[in-house]
């Protein structure tokens, strides 16, 4: 039995520990941060705005004149430079000392990221470091399924639990992990094509539709199956409760992994999408969302030959809902915020590219009703920047998550995970991997 | 800047002349006219104009002091900046497919092989060469990676040219050598199986290359044909400093292990790499040593590299050692880094523009010994340059062309011309 602290519950445990014992804390049961420049992405950017948190949730958002600050709230003075914007959401990330499925088989959707996670390395610090918040950590691509993914909030942690978000069933808020092309081709029992590889998948599927069907017959006073684990969430899958999240590179990889998508009716997004600019059309038409990845060159594998930042552009074009993710260690954490400016270059918009990296990423978890914007209610989680996010020379100054100061540039130990040097990373991801110098895969 | 018409007329004719009596096939006329011209030399001009003959830059200054003559191509850019060099990659030998077949960086055969030479390697035609090119990067010095103690020969090149011959300015630059981790395991040999054996095995090697060095030249005396052997050729070519020997290296220990070696064998040693120079900035600098620093992204993962810091070249700076920025060697995705995109992560770590803008024109350019024809724009220097929309560094911003002395190479990001 997992023990449930939901993201409220935390909260006041926080503030019932106090503020000096507790580096981070909750500084006041209301705090207004006021003075800066306000992204809500929600609406359009306020100059001398004020966001108001009270008990871990946003009460309040607008410019200085109209919010209404109680007399009792901690005023935060922010200068007219600095920018105040929602939490980013990392879709996709490799954070913490993930394992996902082993080398016995291809499909292994039994494998939870939950039971591997170390939540003291430092990759969720550099994380935060980035202007994370909340943050979906996935097992590798190396099947085609490697297991149940992990939406994590990055609060203070002693434990896995501290940072779990609870679905309003109370079930885990997580995903499944699947992939195809070249990355979950091995010997056997791996698929060796890519048309076996939808087999398999179907295949397992087809068990899991059955399963399913047996599971609804024992309702009537019929026998259950016994459980699965793996089939269970399969089933999950199908009955929309758990997302996919589809590694796809190729053009007829992607058109492939959607026409699995419709013969399964699960909910997917997309991820990676080197070749999204040549179907960005079919994507939109298909209502599938992508989460992008853009990097500093093409290649490294044949599926990533014709990546191309302007699949932003083209899927914002074709009406597609675009997010952004770090795939960390593919690109670090700590520099999310480029990802939006080399979008920007590319062509995409500012207010897409904004949107990719809070909103659009929170839809992609089932998290759009709790982050990705600065709108009442919501979870006080939020970052402060010394300027413009699309600006190489802006940097991190603040992260908040719930109400909760996690990452702060002046304090020296942050600074040092910020800024990297002896003793910076510690049990972060690949600590004991070798530095490659010939073609190592991650 | 400006020089009156006359000598500048008659010193374009010089070169055109000069030009055509050597046939060089890079050879162009063009004219730059830019809203900030940044010089590379600390002077920047706002508007600026740059024209080059023959491949050659022949006058540039404040726009109103530059006339460009009739017939000569005029580009209209936002900012230009002299063309980026790349402190050291393995773009050219290492393909992006990264197959088998298009990775040439490292010979996995044996720990020390220095006769393996750069230009049997080098594609002109490679992917990759084309996306550095077509990024503002117009001198790479590029060739064996780390991977083995001694893994072979470096050499400098543009990188514009159909082959290598067109292409390189310096067919042999450096040896290049891994000490660490990277070179002690992983090969699948017994030897060297850890730090101590690696550098037993190199100073041996080094240790041979005198005696030959020493066989050669009485040889010569006598007048009898000296030896011949590759590698001990080159490696003699190491001894006697006419190479330099660019050692990847990141562990602090391991640079001590550099400067010692370098100290007892008196060579041009160029650290490479370098995760944990921020530890030893004082020792570094005591020796004498130029650093191409690691990319500023690079992945810190594992523990010979978790500790490098983003603010390493700050600190190199601040203590007068060189230092440049290098893109490395990249074994999955991204296939390379780009230094203009590393560079430009310093901005937020301590170094102001003109700094962030030297890591990558004229520090490599004097850190590689090419500071008389590359780096900076300046008269008589190679008509290379990078043209932005914008900022440079800013990521928003786009390269939105590239020239090669004086032929534009590259109109936009990805496309070649």
């Amino acid at each position: 039995m997992v023990h449930r602290i939901t993201p409220l519950a935390s909260v006041a445990a926080a503030v019932l520990l106090g503020a000096a014992s507790l580096p981070g804390a909750v500084q006041a049961a209301t705090t207004a941060f006021a003075g800066a420049r306000v992204i809500p992405v929600s609406g359009p950017a306020i100059a001398n705005g004020v966001l108001l948190i009270e008990d871990g949730r946003i009460a309040a958002v607008g410019p200085r004149d109209t919010v209404r600050i109680p007399e009792n709230a901690t005023v935060v003075e922010l200068a007219a430079g600095q920018v105040l914007m929602p939490g980013l959401v990392d879709t996709h990330s490799h954070i913490g000392e993930m394992a996902g499925a082993d080398r016995s088989a291809p499909i292994q959707p039994e494998v939870r990221v939950l039971d591997a996670l170390n939540v003291r390395s430092s990759g969720f610090k550099r994380a935060l470091a980035g202007g994370i918040t909340s943050v979906n950590v996935m097992p590798g691509s190396g099947h085609l399924v490697s297991g149940q993914t992990l939406y994590l909030k990055l609060r203070e942690a002693d434990t896995i639990d501290d940072l779990l978000i609870y679905n309003a069933d109370g079930s885990l808020a997580s995903g499944l992990k699947m992939a195809n092309g070249t990355n979950s081709r091995r010997d056997p029992p791996f698929p060796g094509t890519r048309a076996k590889s939808a087999a398999l998948v179907r295949q397992a599927f087809i068990k899991a539709q059955e399963y399913r069907q047996k599971r609804a017959a024992a309702e009537d006073g019929v026998e259950p199956p016994p459980r699965d684990l793996g089939l269970e969430a399969l089933v999950e899958v199908m009955e929309g409760t758990r997302i996919v999240h589809f590694h796809s590179h190729r053009h007829d990889d992607m058109m492939t992994a959607i026409r699995l998508r419709d013969e399964f009716g699960f909910r997917m997004v997309l991820h990676h999408t080197s070749e999204a600019w040549r179907v960005a059309e079919e994507i939109a038409e298909a209502e599938v969302p992508v989460s992008l990845i853009l990097i500093d060159s093409p290649g490294g594998k044949l599926e990533a030959m014709a990546l191309d930042a302007k699949s932003a552009p083209a899927l914002e074009r074709a009406g597609a809902q675009v997010a952004f993710h770090t795939d960390d260690w593919i690109t670090d954490s700590r520099y999310f915020l480029r990802m939006p400016a080399m979008g920007i270059r590319a062509g995409m918009s500012s207010q897409a590219a904004l949107e990719a990296m809070t909103i659009n990423g929170a839809r992609m978890l089932d998290l759009e009703q709790r982050v990705g914007t600065l709108e009442p209610g919501k979870d006080a989680d939020f970052v402060i920047l010394s300027g413009d996010p699309f600006s190489v020379y802006t940097r991190v100054q603040q992260t908040w998550v719930e109400g909760v100061k996690r990452f702060d540039l002046e304090d020296p130990d942050d600074r040092l995970v910020a800024e990297g040097g002896l003793g910076a990373l510690v049990d972060d991801d690949g600590a004991n991997h070798v530095h490659e110098h010939h073609g190592g895969r991650q | 800047m400006s020089a009156s018409k006359l000598p500048r007329r008659l010193a374009a004719l010089l070169l055109t002349l000069l030009g055509a009596q050597s046939g060089t096939a890079l050879a162009g006329d063009i004219a730059v006219r830019a809203g900030v011209l940044h010089t590379g030399t600390g002077e920047s001009f706002s508007p600026g104009v740059v024209l080059i003959r023959d491949g050659k830059i022949a006058a540039l200054g404040p726009a109103a002091s530059v006339t460009v003559p009739v017939g000569i191509k005029l580009i209209e850019s936002a900012v230009a900046t002299p063309g980026l060099i790349d402190g050291r990659t393995v773009v050219g030998l290492s393909g992006a497919m990264n197959q088998p077949h298009d990775q040439d960086q490292l010979e996995r055969s044996a720990a020390i092989q220095p006769e393996l030479r750069a230009i049997d390697a080098y594609n002109p035609r490679e992917r990759l060469v084309g996306w550095l090119r077509s990024h503002g990067i117009t001198t790479i010095h590029t060739g064996h990676g780390p991977g083995e103690i001694i893994s072979g020969q470096t050499m400098i090149a543009k990188t514009a040219g159909d082959t290598v011959e067109d292409a390189v300015i310096r067919p042999v630059h450096a040896l290049s050598a891994t000490l660490g981790e990277a070179a002690a395991r992983h090969h699948g040999r017994a030897s060297p199986g850890n730090r101590s054996k690696a550098v037993a095995m190199l100073r041996e090697q080094l240790l041979k290359a005198q005696a030959y060095a020493a066989e050669r030249a009485a040889a010569e005396e006598e007048g009898k044909p000296p030896p011949r052997d590759l590698g001990l050729e080159a490696l003699a070519g190491v001894l006697d400093g006419e190479l330099p020997l660019v050692v990847e290296v990141h562990r602090h220990n391991d640079i001590m292990t550099a400067l010692r070696l370098a100290a007892e064998f008196d060579l041009r040693l160029v650290l490479a790499g370098a995760s944990d120079a921020h530890m030893l900035v004082d020792e570094i600098q005591a020796a004498g040593v130029p650093v191409l620093l690691h990319p500023t992204m690079m992945r810190a993962r594992g523990p010979e590299v978790q500790n490098f810091s983003f603010t390493t070249a700050r600190k190199l700076l601040d203590a007068g050692v060189p230092v440049a920025l290098q893109s490395g060697f990249e074994g999955y995705v991204p296939k390379t880094r780009v230094v203009l995109f590393e560079a430009a992560m310093t901005l937020r770590h301590g170094l102001d523009f003109q700094e962030a803008l030297a890591l990558v024109t004229l520090s490599p350019a004097a850190i590689l010994g090419i500071d008389d024809r590359v780096g900076t724009l300046e008269i008589g220097k190679d008509g290379d340059i990078a043209l932005f929309n914008g900022d440079p560094f800013e990521y928003t911003t786009r390269v939105t062309g590239t020239i090669v002395e004086g032929r534009q190479v590259a109109l936009y990001e990805g496309e070649d011309l």
